[in-house]
């Protein structure tokens, strides 16, 4: 009995969906009637164009959203209306700052999201640009070892109290300039061998591993406190920032955006392969180079800031990917987009469910992983 | 004006091992020219030595008079376009946005208008508008082999270069592919140049055969002069017959026994 019930329900689930193919069929058939074939070709095109332009409004109402509940939520709730209405007041209208409602959203919480939005934005574009440049769908922003660089110069800083720079930013000069030794490296050695992307990842790991026995060290003969200290800081988190950080941090990232927007045609070319992009008047060693600095300086100037969050940086660009396919010209935009909502609703989890203060980079491994693997298993359009 | 292309004693080696040298030829009528020889011989090294993705130990390649070395890639880009024998995508996009990468050395950062109808009249040259927005990576072999060359024929070179075009395949695309290539270079009067294996689609449709044998240019010529039973037992080392088919000489194969293959 309950067998033939199923079975009905099948037949006419079955039934409705012929129909629909057959009205879709005759919508196009219909729409394209006395067109040419180039024209028809050009419409669904353009069709399939404005179809992607969806998603990215979408993420940007979601963004909107999230973004307007990371500044309310918190030991003080406001509202989510006040929220906007004192952003926009202070903001647009130049209102300034005097309630304590106010003193919350601006001084207190705008900076934690913003530094939680351009971490997001950073590292999903990097990595984007990573996985396009290396032909890999596992390089993540710290392939080349920037984020054992980074770890290495805070060390540093932190146990022995070496920086480069004294005063309060020594630390995050220190990891911002050991990030970037991959990448100097390689480029040193493009002189003799070409940049090839297995080249670059061999190296990358190479110099982890020397990063990392110094790094070990280090924790070793340093005192208990320091080596805290830097475990918390490998951790990474978006506690530690304020104001003053902005400038620098959004400075990487709006450079890094812009150097990336540029490339990424360039990057659809080099994704056939280099003998093909060369056809196509690209030349792939110097490109592969600039692309790897401009990757390298954006992770690198957020890693020195919040320390090693990870996960974001490989997946953003996955879920983009699988919304509206690889084309880089709108993958990279839509790539941070959704890497600075993950970096929200990770954090808004920290502050909304837990009742205890947690370094975002554990939060973001912990939910981002799981999540990976069912849109491994679930994605159909194999666009990896 | 048709492009001219000369290769001046043209000489590669990979360190110890040479590859071809003194190779001395040049294409400046339009038309379709096909290049034959046994695997190994250096048939994609020529390509790439025109293209500069690879720079020749010896001689030089010009183009309209200009050496290679002396252009940019992207000037090369602008006159020569490279159709790679197999697909090597990553990251797949959609049909259409492949074969609009090809006007990436004409057109900026954003898609003309132009560049659309251009890449929508490949398609259609190629007989595959109806997979224009399906993603590349769940296309048959042969249909990627297609959309590469659509892609090609999107760049509108003054040289167009296939590296074995119709290796993927069926019968009636192999004759439709070369056939097409024949009246392309034709009407647009450019220069053709493929690599082909299969001595019957390409003596049907060449103008001109060039065969590669042994580090040197074994015969260049019309398909009557180059594809002879001779040549081809030579080059190949296989037992061989001509007869005509089409006007064309047509290549029949013997088995030559257990000595020829040992």
């Amino acid at each position: 009995m309950k067998k033939l019930h199923t079975s009905g329900i099948r037949r006419s689930l079955e039934q409705t969906n012929i129909r629909l193919h057959d009205m879709r069929h005759h919508a196009r058939e219909k729409n394209y009637e006395g067109m040419t074939e180039e024209e028809v070709t050009i419409a669904q095109y353009k069709a399939h164009r404005w179809s992607k332009l969806i998603f990215v409004i979408i993420l940007l109402a979601v963004f909107i959203i999230l973004a307007g509940a990371e500044l309310a939520v918190g030991d003080y709730d406001i509202d989510l209306w006040s929220v906007y209405s004192i952003l926009i007041d202070h903001i647009f209208l130049g209102k300034p700052i005097e309630t304590l409602e106010q003193t919350v959203v601006w001084e207190f919480r705008t900076p934690r999201v913003l530094t939680a939005i351009a971490v997001g934005i950073g590292l999903a574009m990097a990595g984007a640009g990573m996985q396009s440049m290396m032909k890999n769908p596992l390089a993540d922003p710290y392939t080349t070892g920037i984020s054992s660089g980074a770890a290495l110069g805070a060390t540093l800083a932190m146990t022995l109290g070496f920086t480069l720079i004294s005063g309060t930013y020594g630390t995050i000069i220190n990891a911002f300039v050991f990030a970037l030794i991959p990448s100097l490296f390689i480029i040193a050695l493009s002189k003799y061998r070409k940049p090839s992307p297995a080249m670059i990842i061999l190296s990358g790991i190479a110099l982890m591993y020397v990063f990392n026995a110094a790094q070990s060290y280090l924790m070793l003969v340093a005192d208990p406190n320091a080596t805290s200290a830097v475990y918390a800081w490998t951790v990474g988190s978006i506690d530690g920032t304020d104001w003053g950080d902005m400038p620098f941090m959004w400075a990487v990232v709006i450079l890094g955006a812009i150097i990336m927007m540029y490339l990424s045609r360039i990057l659809n070319a080099m994704n056939s392969g280099d003998s093909y992009a060369k056809s196509l008047g690209i030349n792939t060693d110097r490109t592969r180079v600039i692309i790897l600095l401009a990757v390298s300086i954006l992770a690198a100037g957020i890693v020195s800031f919040t320390g090693i969050i990870g996960f974001v940086g490989l997946v953003a660009p996955h879920i983009a990917r699988i919304l509206i396919g690889a084309d880089n010209r709108i993958l990279i935009p839509l790539s941070a987009l959704v890497g600075a909502c993950l970096m929200m609703v990770a954090d808004l989890f920290i502050q909304a469910v837990l009742s205890f203060a947690m370094p975002v980079g554990l939060i973001t491994s912990l939910i981002g992983g799981p999540i990976f693997m069912i849109m491994i298993i679930r994605q159909k359009n194999e666009v990896w | 004006m048709v492009v001219e292309i000369k290769a001046t004693d043209l000489g590669v080696s990979y360190g110890e091992f040479r590859v071809w040298q003194g190779i001395n030829l040049k294409f400046d009528e339009p038309g379709l020219i096909s290049i034959l020889g046994p695997n190994g011989v250096g048939k994609s090294t020529f390509m790439y030595c025109i293209n500069k993705i690879l720079i020749p130990t010896e001689g030089n390649v010009t183009i309209d008079g200009t050496d290679v070395n002396d252009l940019s890639f992207k000037d090369i880009a602008l006159k020569v376009a490279y159709v790679p024998q197999a697909s090597n995508e990553t990251f797949a996009m959609t049909v259409m946005d492949t074969v609009l990468m090809g006007r990436y050395p004409h057109s900026g950062f954003n898609t003309s208008a132009e560049d659309l109808q251009i890449a929508a009249e490949c398609l259609k040259i190629m007989k595959i508008s109806h997979l224009a927005m399906r993603n590349f990576n769940e296309l048959s072999a042969g249909q990627h082999q297609k959309v590469m060359i659509a892609r090609g024929l999107a760049q509108q070179p003054d040289l167009l270069m296939l590296d074995e075009p119709t290796s993927n395949l069926d019968v009636y695309n192999q004759m439709h592919v070369m056939r097409m290539l024949s009246k392309v270079a034709k009407e647009r009067g450019i220069v053709i140049l493929t690599i082909c294996h299969d001595l019957n689609v390409a003596s049907k449709y060449s103008d001109r055969v060039v065969i590669f044998s042994k580090g040197e240019v074994y015969c260049d010529g019309t398909p009557q002069e180059a594809i002879t039973a001779e040549n081809i037992t030579k080059v190949y080392g296989v037992k061989a017959g001509i007869t005509e088919v089409d006007g064309r000489p047509y290549v029949l194969f013997y088995d030559g026994g257990d000595e020829q293959f040992q």
